[in-house]
């Protein structure tokens, strides 16, 4: 192989390899070069995200730690703080679909706990083609399994996420994988080597060949030959990481170290040269002394291999005894394998013989592009819909049609899947997966936080811009329908190949969006994750911009949920109600069309509103609230209902369609319910914001406009098991 | 009251325990799998989890923990133990308790709700039920479906060393047994986990009266 084929096979162009050539002043040998291809992949360079993601706002007066480490932390109260991230899984996760989900949910975990926190809550965001094929059941099936077996014996609850389903995720699905951690602030790490002379110590696993190339393989499309990249697939062991975190979190509560950084993508080579340039020194590696799982592994394959579940840390001289006893304790691996030096590289040696050595700045410098913004075609050939009555009928039997969209994939009830987490683990799991946002308490104190992940898939084909501000706002409301005030997100950027113009335009145009949600509504980004390459031979994936958001309570006591609570309470519609067929899940359910953009959110109107229940809820006035999103108010109606087992009576105001209304979607609306006598109360908070009685809860039925439903029936479309309905004739899923 | 945690690599409803026993008033000691030594407690508890990552088998692993000889020993003196889901899978696996527990029937992880009923309220973890009490645990486990030959279940339904006993079978149970005990009935062993429901704020406090039973117990035998 010459030498442009060997970087060409790494991944590297012919621009980059000159760019190398010219900061290293020489040929670099086949190490370095593999040290550069992991660091400078799209993954871990962020080459093409980089130029854009400047535009997120990153500033608040919760955050304590913006973007840069390894994940954002904001401040709950009297000392405590939120530690999170998202992380996306997608590309392993393709081929390999349990690992791949398993090792995503691994990885995000010792993200979190690189910053020194207690990892106490899990949520994920997933997207599947549909279901009628059976290679998308079997890579639902098994990335459900996957997160499950590796969060069930973690030991972390997953307490929430969302899973929806389309063409455009046909064999190219995504896994994002958010964690969230608790910490005392004034415990915080950060990733930053300091101290030449100070020893850097690996524990954990052992290290072996998985996962060599893994970053390389994360930043290329996925074709016939991914298949064959299977083994770049890394093997989890939940064991092990449980192991890791009460390590790790021991080793931290004796202050036995300096700086504390996690092994994932590009493997010690990512870890080690991060630290060094974090802390604008150098860091010396011998590979002959890292603990091997296998024979005969070349330095190079040492020091990028992604073989899960392990730690590095800077550690003071004397206190290394300490450390590596601890990890005997938990029964890690663990050994002395470097230092810090003064020299600014990173150097990898064997048996004390330098092999390879490359400025740190260097290898955290990867070229960045910015590329032509050209507005897609397909984005003009978006019609509105047409709203006659011929060729858009309106449905003959209003309730048939509710129960066949509540028993849709993408609105029917997620228990099947939620029931495989443990989401109670740990004992602090207020609300249980089902609700708008996890509730979680933190334990002694009266205080808690929320978190969701949330993303409009569709809407962002649509209308990227658009799409990308209102994923956000859903977000928003979410926490603000269980009570909590939404404080900041991490977001996890999927999208197609940035070197076509299609994707790029939706990269450019969804960050936009997002960020001007974000200036709105007062949550900065602390912390994200891109992913690009996400396309099949079939095309790209929707732009897919997840939000993972978490908000505070001062009172965890003071919280809301969907669940209609009792009979005779009054229904009240917060926010403008101007519900629009387009882009619905009732166009694409009941007349399979995929067409013409939402609206742009309303981005005041939707803070007013949330911002108001929200208040009410902290007030003690209402603890019922839901908001209007996919299938629109009956889909809403119907949920309440089922969550609570009492049933409502509605009333929709005059003129315009009854579909419209029904299941029409819109922005910045919520749902509650308070009794009769409470109404008062809650009319001072809602004087500022658009709001409407529409009825009252009671009864065992659903009567709205012409839907008359009874629960049972309902539950019945509703509750349907996403798995067992596709399990092959006669087979048990395992 | 003392009451011991035994903690395994792998445990993770450790914390969770000791969360349960110190709302009952008791005070949790942590007993650490390579100690031989239960530290002069008064009861001890097996918490949930995946001990030794659940490889092989669960439980096949951790019988052979060095805390496992006077655990034992604990046990044939009359000691109150209770093995919570992945507990009672370890003391199925010392022999502590008989049977087995397989894989739950749907072939999948469960992570719910559960009505069960209280059918012997003479164990010292049970003393503060009404026979027949019905309450509502939390489970999750991946092997939970209770399994032995004919002779023993017809065994454990004579001796009435059934404890708890599901109203709606998750997993595939025999006879929808979601507890039983030894025949001193010292030993006790629950799928569904009472330290989960031992908190108000997270949905139901029922379960603390499982730690409150011991505490009873040890306070009558003192």
């Amino acid at each position: 192989m010459n030498i442009q084929e060997t970087y060409t096979s790494l991944g590297l162009s012919d621009f980059e390899y000159d760019r190398i050539l010219e900061l290293m002043g020489r040929a670099p040998n086949y190490l370095e070069l593999s040290l550069f291809s992991v660091m400078w992949s799209e993954h871990c360079g962020y080459k093409n995200s980089r130029p854009l993601l400047g535009r997120f706002p990153n500033k608040g007066p919760r955050v304590l730690q913006g973007p840069g480490e390894n994940a954002g932390v904001v401040e709950v109260g009297d000392g405590w703080a939120l530690v999170f991230k998202m992380e996306s899984h997608n590309h392993p996760s393709a081929v390999e679909p349990f690992e791949g989900a398993a090792t995503g949910v691994g990885g995000i975990i010792r993200d979190v706990l690189a910053m020194g926190a207690r990892p106490v809550a899990l949520l994920n965001s997933l997207r599947f083609g549909p279901l009628d094929d059976e290679r998308n059941r079997y890579l639902f099936r098994e990335v459900v399994r996957g997160i499950g077996h590796y969060g069930n014996a973690v030991g972390v609850p997953t307490v929430g996420g969302e899973v929806e389903f389309a063409e455009a995720y046909s064999g190219n699905p995504l896994v994002n994988a958010m964690c969230v951690g608790i910490i005392r602030s004034e415990s915080l790490m950060r990733a930053r080597a300091v101290g030449e002379g100070n020893l850097v110590i690996l524990f954990g696993a052992k290290t072996g060949r998985d996962g060599i190339h893994g970053a390389t393989f994360a930043s290329d499309k996925l074709d016939e030959e991914s298949e064959a990249k299977r083994p770049n697939v890394q093997v989890g062991d939940p064991f092990a990481e449980k192991m890791l975190i009460e390590c790790s979190l021991k080793m931290l509560d004796e202050d036995l170290l300096v700086s504390l950084q996690d092994l994932g993508a590009a493997g010690i080579t990512s870890s080690a040269s991060e630290m060094a340039a974090k802390g604008e020194v150098g860091i010396e590696i011998d590979a002959s002394l890292i603990p091997l799982r296998e024979e005969g592994m070349k330095p190079w394959e040492i020091v990028i291999s992604e073989s899960q579940e392990r730690m590095l840390a800077v550690v003071e001289p004397e206190k290394a005894g300490e450390v590596l006893k601890l990890a005997e304790r938990y029964e890690l691996e663990a050994a002395v394998v470097g230092r810090v030096a003064g020299h600014g590289d990173l150097r990898i040696l064997e048996k004390g013989e330098i092999v390879g050595t490359v400025p740190a700045g260097h290898l955290a410098d990867a070229p960045t592009y910015e590329r032509e913004v050209v507005r897609p075609s397909y984005l003009s050939d978006i019609r509105p819909i047409d709203l006659d009555l011929t060729t858009l009928p309106p449905p003959k039997d209003y309730s048939a049609a509710l129960l066949a969209m509540l028993a849709h994939p993408n609105l029917c009830s997620r228990r099947s899947v939620y029931t495989q987490y443990d989401h109670q683990v740990g004992s602090d799991t207020v609300v249980l997966p089902g609700a708008d946002a996890a509730v979680m308490r933190i334990k002694g104190t009266s205080l808690g936080f929320a978190a969701t992940a949330d993303c409009r898939g569709r809407h962002c084909y649509l209308d990227p811009k658009g799409g990308a501000a209102s994923s956000v706002a859903e977000a928003y409301r979410n926490l603000s329908c269980v009570g909590a005030e939404p404080v900041a997100l991490t977001d996890c950027l999927n999208f197609g190949s940035p070197e076509k113009t299609d994707a790029y335009y939706q990269l450019v145009s969804c960050i936009e969006g997002l960020a001007g949600a974000c200036e709105v509504l007062k949550t900065p980004v602390v912390s994200g994750n891109v992913s690009l390459y996400n396309e099949t031979e079939g095309g790209a994936v929707y732009p897919t911009p997840t939000v993972g958001m978490v908000g505070v309570f001062e009172d965890v006591n003071r919280r809301a949920t969907p669940a209609i609570k009792r009979e005779g309470d009054a229904l009240v519609l917060v926010g403008k109600f101007r519900p629009s067929l387009s882009g619905s899940e009732y166009l694409e359910i009941v007349h399979g069309q995929i067409n013409d953009a939402p609206a742009a959110p309303d981005l005041d109107g939707e803070k007013a509103a949330a911002d108001v229940v929200r208040q009410a809820i902290a007030a003690g006035v209402v603890d019922t609230a839901h908001d209007l999103s996919g299938g629109g108010l009956a889909v809403t109606l119907a949920e309440m209902m089922m969550a609570g087992g009492v049933g409502a009576e509605a009333r929709l105001l005059p003129g315009g369609r009854q579909d419209v209304a029904l299941f029409g979607e819109v922005g910045g609306c919520i749902l509650v319910a308070v009794p009769e006598e409470r109404l008062g109360e809650l009319e001072e908070h809602l004087r500022e914001v658009h709001h409407v009685r529409i009825g009252e809860t009671g009864g065992e039925r659903l009567k709205v406009s012409g839907i008359d439903v009874g629960i049972g029936e309902l539950r019945g479309a509703y509750e349907r098991d996403l798995f067992e309905r596709h399990a092959p004739e006669g087979g048990q899923l395992g | 009251m003392r009451i011991g945690v035994t903690v395994f690599p792998g445990s993770n409803c450790d914390r969770d325990a000791m969360y349960g026993i110190e709302r009952a008033g008791a005070v949790p000691v942590e007993l650490w799998h390579a100690d031989a030594d239960l530290k002069g407690v008064d009861a001890v508890v097996v918490p949930g989890g995946f001990s030794y990552g659940d490889y092989l088998r669960p439980g096949a692993i951790a019988r052979f923990a060095k805390v496992m000889a006077p655990l034992e020993e604990f046990a044939n003196s009359g000691g109150p133990i209770l093995g919570v889901c992945n507990g009672f899978q370890v003391l199925t696996e010392a022999h502590l308790l008989p049977g087995a527990l397989l894989r739950n029937s749907n072939m999948r992880f469960i992570c719910d709700r559960v009505a069960a009923r209280v059918e012997n309220v003479v164990t010292p973890w049970t003393s503060l039920f009404e026979p027949g009490y019905g309450l509502t645990l939390p489970v999750a486990h991946n092997e939970g479906n209770y399994f032995a030959d004919e002779r023993t279940l017809a065994e454990l339904e004579d001796e009435g060393r059934v404890v708890l006993r599901y109203v709606e079978n998750p997993n595939g149970s025999a006879n929808d047994i979601a507890g039983i005990c030894s025949e001193g009935g010292n030993v006790v062993g629950l799928m569904p986990h009472p330290e989960r429901a031992s908190d108000p704020l997270l949905g139901s406090g029922e379960g603390l009266r499982v730690f409150e039973s011991v505490l009873r117990f040890a306070g009558a035998r003192a």
